[in-house]
């Protein structure tokens, strides 16, 4: 029996990565038949494909943004279900990125591919933890990938936020977060924290929160912050999507302090190229550390590395003796490097 | 450290002076002595020991990472004290057996007894106990690269709150205090005295003045003020006072306190009288005041050697006396300072040590005329030497820093030109959601035909309504954008003019248009004016061969005294 080589199994293709044997696409970046998708964010999950395979969350948040007729059919699968699509075989593993993120093993005779999308291996009390996949071939993300991206505690982090707001009582808190995934996290983080005055949202990701209470996650009390009179948010947290915080939306704020959650907020100079006063390290990708102990632990022997600092990864695999390649997909993650948008906004 | 390091992490991030301060005086107040004494001194740059090299941090990053994996990162992060706080690996050891973080005192204290061979050890010992922004904060303070924005002002200020008192109080008493402050804080929490300065000759904190504009005028009564000429020389302090066996100490110090009377011996034996004089130093050959550019070749030099003393003769142009014997000044109105310093001066009676003349007016118009003319206004063979004229208030005490409204110097004439507004940048802090960072060009004739090109840029001048105004414009007037910067019309009969104000103009083979300005300002909105009637770059070449023929330009900057 001659054994599948990767490559037959999972291809790079313009329209993203393909399966030729089973005959569909991963979060493909252009309309396709059949698309199979890891998580919401708009980079990864589009509207205009045939046929959409994913978790029941990620399928509702699509629906959301795009509205019922986003896909010609979709198809629910559920952590741990297999399926068998053509030649192969896939399952879905829990990402730990954001609410409904998956990892896909693909599984071509006794080959086995991880498609982990994004992942992160930290807590995070608004979604189902990072579940490790042991395979032969794991294609990991770079979005954090060099050693001085290192997140820490994220509990930590909302501390500094509290302290800096128990500080400055007169002013409010505008802290800019992607709507999908991160908003909830910190907010989550708080309620964790013991703050529990209410916590006042942007108009763009009232929609998108309201979803993940409905999905029985607690939030505590939120209100909209648009309305609301400038002297009542003196001392108050308001989540917004990151370009908001500096545009003339944030002028409604009293003497506002500009905080940001991202990971890129563990390098000075990108902070202060957003104006940011109070950064936040909170990521809901995996850091150096994560990715590095991730990339060990699934035992694969060859590592496909795609968007973001594929070099460094590349290269770090190399000395650990695995075989590594990055993967040229193109068209994930690409709005982090130019300034925020409040439409197509990325995450980080 | 840790803790230090948290503080200095915030405020590099904070853009306002009042959250600035309540940042660093919830610091003094929370963490105890000595931490927070050496915190002071870091700030206010106080504290003395060998830098280390950067080379030294490399070497120490390169025996614990992979290069490749560092040049990544180093390209990625841009700072090397930040690249190596951020990727430092952790040393493998016993995870129980782990010693505490230094705190500041002891990083302090240990760095200004450590030899030089021990130092990579040290650093490598205390960078595995901290975490990433202390890792950070140790590399910048010995690395002597601190820069996060705060002046020493702002830290004394903060320190002074502690304890409601005024900054000008701890200004005061500042030169006699050294670290970790014990003495201070002490009094600052009513828990001791004021502290004395016990110096004999100690350097008071200089007193500087606000340049004035046209418009500020209007609301100053000439009464109120002393003229005096402006010296284009350099501001020195002289100071002599008597130590506990009664013998005089004599010391020069520059504006900012650095003690310059080893450049000066020929003035020490003048300076026989105990007080503290404010004056400017200049050149003097047969009573005439030399130029700044004689001046300047008796500054800087290592060794004075007599010939230099012949040939350079210094002298010493008092304007004002912080201290008489033993009796503080500074408290006193000017008016009345000015008489104690006229009796001193007789008193002394020193060719070295003379008076500064005030110049006497009882109008605006009669000061323009003699700012005009200093020759026939009293300035006589000296007038080349003077710059301007200084006004200073009749009541008002000598404060530190730049007092608003106290003290005004009023120099040539700013130049004014008409530019076009051709892109705008957000700012930064409670700006950034504004478009407050414009650059102007003026027009010129090219290839093209006649075209705008850039000669500057500035951030400041405008009030708040006009910033309103000018950002609304950018909105809806953007032509594109490229990133951050937006492209704003400008065109012929399509734009806005601005009207800026600068203090110089300088040959600049950097910029397009060859003229680089200094200090440039937004001094109105012409709302009224058509591009088309913009100045034009010819306009600016006419000033820049006008200033350059003048005799009393300066070099640098820093030489100016007020």
């Amino acid at each position: 029996m001659t054994e599948m080589r990767p490559q037959d199994i999972l291809l790079p293709t313009a329209d993203g990565l393909c399966c030729k044997p089973g005959g569909f696409h991963i979060d493909p970046v252009r309309p396709v038949e059949r698309a199979v998708i890891t998580h919401g964010h708009s980079d990864h999950a589009r509207a205009g494909h045939g046929a959409v395979l994913a978790t029941q969350e990620t399928l509702d948040m699509m629906r959301l943004r795009y509205g019922e007729s986003f896909a010609g059919s979709t198809q629910i699968i559920s952590y741990g279900e297999e399926l068998r699509l053509g030649d192969v075989k896939v399952k879905f593993h829990p990402a730990g990125h954001v609410l409904g993120s998956a990892q896909i093993a693909v599984t071509c005779k006794d080959t086995c591919i991880v498609a982990s999308g994004d992942y992160k291996d930290a807590p995070d009390p608004t979604c189902v933890p990072f579940e490790l996949v042991p395979c032969d071939v794991f294609i990991t993300e770079a979005t954090f990938g060099l050693p001085v991206f290192r997140h820490g505690d994220a509990a930590l982090e909302v501390n500094k936020l509290l302290a800096s707001v128990a500080l400055f009582p007169e002013r409010a808190h505008l802290v800019g977060a992607y709507s999908l995934g991160k908003a909830q996290r910190v907010i989550a983080l708080l309620r964790k924290a013991g703050y529990d005055a209410p916590i006042y949202l942007h108009g763009a990701m009232e929609k998108i929160t309201e979803y993940y209470q409905s999905r029985g996650i607690d939030l505590g009390e939120l209100r909209p912050a648009m309305g609301v009179k400038k002297a009542q948010l003196a001392g108050t947290i308001t989540l917004a999507p990151p370009s908001a915080t500096s545009d003339i939306w944030a002028r409604r704020f009293p003497d506002p302090v500009t905080a940001f959650a991202s990971g890129w907020m563990r390098v000075r100079a990108r902070a202060r190229q957003g104006g940011v006063e109070l950064p936040l390290v909170i990521s809901d990708h995996a850091d150096w550390d994560g990715l590095t102990a991730t990339i060990a632990a699934t035992g694969a022997g060859e590592i496909w590395v795609t968007h973001g600092q594929e070099d460094a990864l590349v290269h770090w695999c190399k000395t650990k003796g695995l075989r590594a390649r990055p993967l040229d997909l193109v068209g994930y993650g690409e709005e982090e490097e130019s300034e925020p948008q409040a439409e197509g906004e990325a995450e980080a | 450290m840790n803790r230090f390091a948290e503080l200095l992490d915030r405020l590099a991030y904070e853009p306002g002076r009042n959250n600035k301060l309540r940042l660093l005086t919830g610091y003094f107040r929370e963490i105890g002595d000595p931490d927070r004494g050496y915190a002071l001194a870091a700030l206010t740059g106080a504290l003395s020991f060998k830098h280390a090299k950067p080379a030294l941090i490399r070497d120490l990053i390169a025996a614990r990472t992979d290069e490749v994996l560092f040049g990544l990162s180093y390209d990625y992060v841009g700072d090397l004290s930040e690249t190596v706080a951020l990727m430092w690996p952790k040393a493998e050891m016993a995870a129980h057996n782990n010693p505490p973080p230094p705190t500041l005192t002891e990083v302090v204290t240990t760095l200004r007894t450590l030899g030089k061979t021990e130092l990579p050890k040290q650093l490598e010992r205390w960078l595995d106990e901290l975490d990433e922004t202390g890792r950070w904060a140790l590399l910048k303070l010995v690395t002597g690269a601190m820069r996060i924005g705060i002046s020493a002002r702002l830290a004394k200020t903060a320190a002074a709150a502690l304890g409601d008192k005024d900054p000008h109080e701890v200004e005061l008493i500042w030169p006699g205090l050294s670290p970790p402050y014990l003495d201070l804080f002490a009094w600052l929490e009513g828990r001791s005295e004021k502290p004395v300065n016990r110096d004999p000759a100690p350097f008071r904190p200089v007193m500087l003045a606000h340049a004035i504009e046209d418009s500020d005028f209007a609301s100053l009564d000439p009464a109120d003020y002393i003229a005096e000429w402006k010296w284009d020389g350099i501001r020195v302090q002289a100071v002599a006072g008597r130590d506990d066996q009664g013998q005089i100490t004599a010391r020069l110090y520059s504006r900012t306190g650095e003690d310059i009377t080893g450049s000066f011996p020929d003035l020490v034996p003048s300076l026989r009288l105990p007080g503290a004089i404010d004056g400017e130093l200049l050149i003097l050959r047969e009573g005439r005041v030399q130029s700044f550019n004689v001046l300047q070749q008796r500054l800087n030099r290592k060794i004075v050697s007599p010939k230099l003393i012949k040939e350079f003769p210094i002298h010493l142009r008092a304007y004002d006396l912080l201290g008489d014997d033993e009796n503080d000044l500074r408290e006193l109105p000017f008016a009345e300072r000015r008489e104690h310093l006229e009796i001193f001066i007789r008193k002394l009676d020193d060719p070295r040590i003379d008076l500064s003349p005030t110049v006497p007016f009882t109008s605006w118009d009669a000061l323009t005329a003699a700012r005009a003319d200093p020759a026939s206004a009293g300035a006589g063979e000296d007038a080349d030497a003077v710059e301007g004229v200084m006004l200073k208030r009749r009541d008002a005490p000598y404060l530190p820093g730049r007092p608003k409204g106290q003290w005004w110097k009023w120099k040539r004439d700013p130049h004014i030109i008409d530019a076009v507004l051709m892109y705008a940048q957000r700012g930064h802090g409670k700006r950034s959601s504004y478009y407050s960072d414009y650059t102007f060009g003026v027009w010129t004739e090219t290839e093209n035909g006649e075209e705008l090109v850039p000669v500057g840029k500035a951030y400041f001048g405008f009030t708040d309504e006009e910033l309103l105004q000018i950002d609304r414009f950018v909105r809806r007037n953007t032509t594109e954008k490229f990133g951050p910067v937006r492209h704003v019309v400008h065109e012929s009969d399509k734009g806005l003019v601005l009207e800026v104000a600068f203090e110089g103009l300088q040959r600049s083979p950097r910029h397009k248009s060859g003229v680089a300005m200094r200090f440039p300002r937004i001094s109105r909105l012409r709302w009224d004016k058509p591009p088309r009637e913009a100045d034009r770059l010819e306009t600016l070449e006419k000033m820049l061969k006008a200033d350059e023929s003048l005799p009393t330009i300066k070099v640098a900057a820093s030489a100016d005294g007020h």
